[in-house]
């Protein structure tokens, strides 16, 4: 009798850690309580609907940004807007138990005010997408695939690393996010990236994540390797002064198609497969140099 | 002359009504009123046309309303057909504390401690734009010494506008993720509007149209010209400076609401003044009604035109307003 009262308190135990509710705390500090893992997500980020398909939970997201187009299933999805023009009618009609967002988007207080569990995820470095990867595994009911999909993205960085070929290592590097031109600092995920592979980044981390840089500064830097999207790079050799750089002279430059392009300026959990295209670009460099 | 007052008011009013009630059927699936008669008798009736699409639409008309009560502020007090309510720097002053806000995330930790930021980021867009909007203009009277000198006022408008975008501009070169939040702030949007957005706004025109209706006997007197205009024995600085404060807080609480919403403070009075001109009390009543039904058509039309998508509906005031007034020039250069 009394180890049937141990089995029956046991299971009663057991049943009640499985309907216990699963609580997750946002980047706003807000505490985010669930019955049960959300099963119809909204994500207004497209590195957070990545993340989503990543940790195989793709056929839960019921609407996505108009940016977000990765994994393919992603593309079919209803398109909600941006995060600042969101289309709030259309986003309560698809009646999401979770909404992704980012901070600062008046969207999220709208969404707050109309009841919907709106988790608000910073994604500017490593540390944010590790921890992104997390919570929303454990929200998801899938930590043990969280954690198994940022080991991979770790061993891709390694891998990453060690395709970088010995000459190239130490040597600086430019990463044109955009022409104005704006570059990838090291204090931001790409920087982040780019220091993995043994790069020496020509920003200085006090100026912070995507700092708008003077032309000029670019040319004196004299970058030995430039990173940028194909319609960037195209324009780098009619801006003056700009041919005489080192990369340029030496054709050290790692050319992306949009396509491609897009992997590297994701902070989700493509940084491993955006780590082996900038290393596979430098292992060719490396190749035509010797 | 009265009986068309009376018509253009009578159809301002009625186009009123049966736009609000348009504004309940236009959604994510376009415009369909059986769709909306459907929605009505299901579950989700409280929710989607209740809480989202009645307050924004409300909130659409009173923003115009209280855009085109600005607008006719501006024209009376400027004596120029040309003023728009957001010629005091109001707009570049909400713009500047938007991108502040924006901009605080991204900065915190450079440039700005991490209290700053968290203090301006609890602040929210809304109430940042508001108070913005209302230091622009108070920068703009300081620089002015007071609303007593047109052209002054103007001038200092003009600068204050300048050098508070040129500051946003700064800024959005610090945090280039403020850009996208920005550029959706300058061209205007109805879609975040709820209950309490529209009791704001209301309460605003409650605030502003009554005192601005009992200032229109000065704005009469302005038309006369400033000499004349003292000579009645007003207090015009004094006067002044309160329908610039009138206009600064119209202006603001619309913009902060649904950000720069352009062309309609500009195009209301003007088209009340087409239609059927009068004295300054009807003046404002019916930029009012204009100025609101304006709003609400382009919203109206921007949540229908690309449906399932949406146009920012400062595209749309922008088009309308901005042929309108060309073809109001043109009539002008004919006549």
């Amino acid at each position: 009798m009394k180890a049937l009262c141990r089995a029956l308190l046991a299971c009663l135990l057991v049943g009640q850690a499985v309907a216990a509710p699963l609580s997750v705390q946002d980047d706003r500090g807000l505490t985010l309580r669930f019955a049960a893992p959300p099963a119809r997500i909204v994500s207004l980020v497209p590195s957070l609907s990545e993340s989503v398909c990543a940790l195989g939970a793709c056929a839960r997201l019921v609407g996505t940004d108009r940016y977000s187009n990765w994994p393919a299933e992603v593309s079919a999805l209803p398109k909600l807007g941006g995060l600042d023009d969101a289309q709030v009618e259309r986003i309560v009609a698809l009646q999401p138990d979770l909404v992704l967002a980012a901070p600062t988007a008046r969207v999220v207080q709208r969404l707050d005010a109309l009841g919907l569990k709106v988790m608000v995820l910073h994604t500017r470095n490593h540390a944010d997408v590790r921890h992104n990867l997390q919570r929303l595994g454990a929200l998801l009911g899938e930590p043990a695939r969280a954690a198994a999909l940022w080991t991979s993205i770790e061993a891709q960085m390694e891998e990453a690393a060690a395709r970088v070929p010995a000459a190239l290592r130490g040597r600086s590097v430019y990463f044109e996010v955009d022409a104005g031109p704006y570059a990838a600092g090291p204090t931001s995920f790409i920087g982040e990236t780019l220091q993995r592979l043994g790069l020496r980044n020509i920003v200085p981390a006090s100026l912070g994540s995507f700092p708008k840089l003077s032309p000029e500064f670019v040319v004196r830097a004299a970058p030995d390797i430039v990173i940028a999207e194909q319609r960037n790079a195209l324009d780098m050799a009619r801006r003056p002064g700009w041919p005489a750089m080192p990369a340029l002279q030496q054709q050290r430059l790692c050319v992306f198609s949009t396509e491609h392009y897009e992997v590297l300026v994701r902070s989700g959990p493509r940084m491993g497969e955006a780590a082996l295209q900038i290393a596979d670009c430098l292992a060719r460099l490396g190749q035509d140099t010797r | 002359m009265q009986a068309r007052r009376t018509r253009l008011m009578l159809s301002l009013g009625v186009a009123s009504v049966l736009l609000l009630l348009a504004g309940l059927a236009a959604g994510g699936d376009g415009f369909s009123i059986a769709g909306m008669l459907q929605l009505l008798q299901g579950p989700e009736a409280e929710l989607i046309v209740g809480r989202i699409r009645a307050p924004r639409t409300l909130g659409a008309w009173l923003t115009g309303a209280l855009l085109g009560v600005a607008g006719a502020l501006a024209q009376g007090l400027f004596r120029n057909p040309l003023a728009d309510p957001f010629l005091l720097g109001s707009a570049s002053g909400a713009s500047l504390a938007v991108v502040a806000v924006l901009a605080a995330g991204a900065l915190a930790g450079q440039g700005i401690g991490p209290e700053a930021a968290g203090l301006l980021s609890r602040i929210g867009l809304v109430a940042a734009a508001f108070v913005g909007a209302l230091a622009g203009v108070l920068l703009t009277l300081l620089l002015a010494r007071g609303a007593q000198h047109t052209l002054r006022l103007l001038l200092a408008g003009v600068v204050v506008g300048v050098v508070l975008s040129a500051l946003s501009d700064l800024l959005t070169l610090a945090a280039p993720e403020a850009l996208r939040g920005r550029q959706v702030f300058m061209l205007g949007s109805t879609g975040f509007l709820g209950w309490d957005g529209c009791l704001l706004l209301a309460l605003g025109l409650v605030l502003t149209l009554p005192p601005a209706l009992r200032l229109s006997r000065t704005l009469d007197a302005l038309v006369l010209g400033l000499d004349s205009a003292r000579s009645l024995g007003l207090p015009l600085a004094r006067l002044r400076l309160l329908l610039v404060a009138l206009l600064a807080a119209a202006t603001g609480l619309a913009v902060s609401q649904a950000g720069l919403v352009a062309f309609v403070g500009l195009a209301a009075p003007h088209l009340v003044r087409r239609c059927a001109p009068g004295m300054h009390g009807y003046m404002l009543l019916a930029s009012a009604l204009a100025g609101a039904v304006l709003l609400l058509a382009a919203d109206v039309a921007a949540r229908t035109l690309i449906a399932p998508q949406e146009l920012p509906v400062g595209v749309l005031t922008a088009v309308i307003g901005g042929a309108y007034l060309l073809w109001l020039l043109q009539r002008q250069a004919d006549t």
